[in-house]
């Protein structure tokens, strides 16, 4: 079994608890080895490096450092780390000299980075490590009849280039994971891989208000009872800021689901470990869907 | 091989709605999305309208969205598209003129506003302007844009907000601005600070990601956001705001506390706009902790940031060399 360096990122231990619950809870059942980088600081969320680049390759390479250390590979549940992450080590990995660079502002820790460590999304783990021939044995609760449409995070799509180096086919991991646990993935939602709006939301909310209403629009358009997102900060907006998104009053509403809460109400978690009433859009129907499907 | 194309057409002239038309073709292995449509409309279709000049992905005229994103239709292989059925649209963003010839107006316009061309100051030198090759080699990637559109078609933020002035135009301030010989600095910069400036930008990387050129505009948007901060031009505007919250906390805490980062973030009378969100979200039991998680030696990654920043170094122009020149 594989042991997991576990980054849960800040939005799962702040805004976004439920992602931290259901992701404990699901990892127990699946059997995953999880060891949490307390030390870690954040990515920095692309923001930090568009105020210092420096500063924000130190500070992954840092963390890095640390899961090399433990000797094992990082996995995160945040699109936003992920890419960060694998932006970062695009540029370190396969870069003596650079690395050499950043490695002097971490040497008065007694870290030094030899570029070795692998960074995958719990996304990429299932699929890749784990297995969904093995996820499948563990539903219990299959999602039938309710219509999941994916919603994967900008930063674990682009740029490929840095994100997905080897392994060609990781944009269809997602719709995988949705049909492995019973339900229907959705595949003619156009949204899935475009933006929430949650990075315009402090510089321009009007803006980011009406991307994140476009996606839940389209996401209308296909007959989606959910989305399904591996990322906490679209979440925040396409839960949290819902109400406030131009066709809120006119529409139905359309809840958001972590991809752990997925996978854990398919393989028999109670709602309720899985932290679902701690939405803004209400998880109730959905659940009720799902019932009397099952 | 053989190939369906699935093409989105439309003549808004004759006040035709958008319709899918599909073509079952035979074609050779080598042949590039273009050749099949040169195929498709001299031998099965005369009336498909599409436009392309140089077939070598140079002119950057047949710029169409294939599958979902924008590309140049002479750059596509596709034997290298691994599917069934390839969808053929329109560039988006742009209004169509027909089938998947768009209008290009809009675009220009764009590019015209922020003054593309160069704009040195004093004394135009008898022969060439001498500056050093290093303050010009890291223009070398994005002098390759041949304005196919692709980035502009793709651009999340313009979808929702025409003023936004975009990628292209933007990629293009960045290759002036960075110039040792253009001295507009001071009216670049207020501009890309300005309505539709930079920091409407959503930080998608869809302009990275289908430009046919490795132009990578929103990286060259995000340096220019970092040089209206280092350059003074401002501190109240909410994007340098975010930056510099954003380090703070990081910096004090380790990681980064959403509640008090939109509270730096924003004015007072913005965050106003944002008390319903706060209370939908206590209610929930979604607010962060009153006192935030610090991780352990936190006092580290504040010690990181300030030893980057005093790394930084300031863009080389001609102008202020001689003015600096000028006054020892």
């Amino acid at each position: 079994m594989t042991t997991y360096a576990f980054y849960p990122g800040c939005v799962a231990k702040g805004g976004a608890p439920e992602l931290y619950q259901s992701m404990v809870a699901v990892g127990e059942k699946l059997g995953f080895s999880l060891s949490e980088l307390t030390g870690a600081a954040c990515t920095g969320a692309g923001v930090i490096s568009e105020r210092d680049p420096l500063a924000g390759d130190v500070v992954n390479t840092r963390t890095f450092a640390m899961a090399e250390q433990l000797g094992h590979p990082i996995m995160t549940i945040c699109s936003t780390c992920t890419g960060v992450m694998a932006q970062v080590a695009s540029r370190v990995n396969h870069d003596a000299d650079y690395r050499a660079e950043v490695n002097q502002y971490l040497s008065d820790e007694g870290l030094e980075y030899r570029g070795t460590t692998e960074v995958k999304h719990l996304l990429w783990a299932l699929v890749e490590d784990y297995g969904l021939d093995r996820l499948k044995d563990l539903v219990v609760r299959p999602l039938s009849g309710v219509r999941l449409a994916p919603f994967y995070g900008c930063y674990i799509v682009r740029p490929s280039k840095a994100v997905d180096p080897l392994t060609a086919g990781r944009e269809g991991y997602l719709e995988q994971v949705i049909a492995t646990l019973g339900a229907d993935p959705v595949e003619e939602y156009r949204g899935k891989d475009k933006c929430c709006g949650f990075p315009l939301l402090e510089t321009n909310r009007k803006s980011s208000l009406a991307l994140t209403g476009k996606r839940l629009d389209e996401a209308r358009d296909v007959s989606a009872d959910a989305l399904v997102t591996p990322c906490p900060l679209c979440h925040l907006n396409l839960d949290g800021q819902q109400p406030d998104t131009p066709t809120a009053s006119t529409q139905d509403s359309m809840p958001i689901l972590h991809l752990p809460q997925a996978i854990g109400l398919a393989i028999g978690i109670a709602p309720e470990r899985l932290g679902l009433a701690r939405h803004i859009i209400d998880t109730k129907g959905l659940i009720r869907k799902l019932a009397v499907a099952g | 091989m053989d190939v369906q194309l699935k093409v989105r057409r439309q003549n808004p002239e004759a006040e035709g709605e958008p319709y899918w038309k599909e073509y079952a073709l035979a074609v050779p292995d080598h042949f590039t999305l273009l050749d099949a449509l040169i195929q498709l409309r001299e031998e099965v279709d005369e009336t498909l309208s599409l436009r392309c000049s140089c077939r070598s992905h140079i002119c950057g005229s047949c710029g169409m969205r294939v599958n979902g994103h924008a590309n140049l239709a002479c750059k596509t292989k596709l034997s290298d598209l691994h599917t069934d059925t390839v969808t053929v649209e329109p560039m988006g963003n742009m209004p169509v003129i027909k089938d998947l010839v768009v209008d290009l107006e809009p675009f220009w316009k764009k590019l015209y506003s922020i003054d593309p061309y160069l704009q040195p100051a004093g004394e135009v030198p008898e022969r060439e302007y001498v500056v050093p090759a290093d303050s010009m080699l890291h223009l070398d990637g994005v002098v390759n844009c041949i304005m196919c559109g692709a980035c502009v078609s793709d651009c999340e933020s313009l979808s929702v907000n025409p003023l936004f002035i975009g990628p292209t135009a933007f990629a293009k301030e960045y290759r002036f601005v960075m110039d040792p010989r253009d001295a507009a600095d001071t009216q670049r910069l207020m501009q890309m600070n300005g309505p539709g400036g930079v920091w409407d930008c959503t930080h998608c990387f869809q302009c990275v990601e289908v430009c046919p050129k490795d132009v990578a505009p929103m990286d060259r948007i995000m340096a220019m956001r970092k040089m209206l901060v280092d350059d003074g031009v401002t501190e109240k505007h909410n994007g340098a705001r975010r930056q510099k919250a954003f380090a703070d906390l990081v910096g004090r805490y380790g990681r980064l506390d959403e509640s008090r980062y939109l509270m730096k973030s924003v004015s007072m009378g913005e965050l106003a706009g944002y008390a319903k969100v706060g209370l939908r979200s206590a209610m929930r039991g979604k607010l962060p902790p009153l006192v935030p998680h610090r991780i352990p030696e936190a006092a580290r990654i504040r010690r990181i940031f300030e030893r980057t920043r005093s790394t930084h170094r300031r863009r080389f122009k001609l102008h202020q060399q001689a003015q600096e020149g000028s006054r020892v």
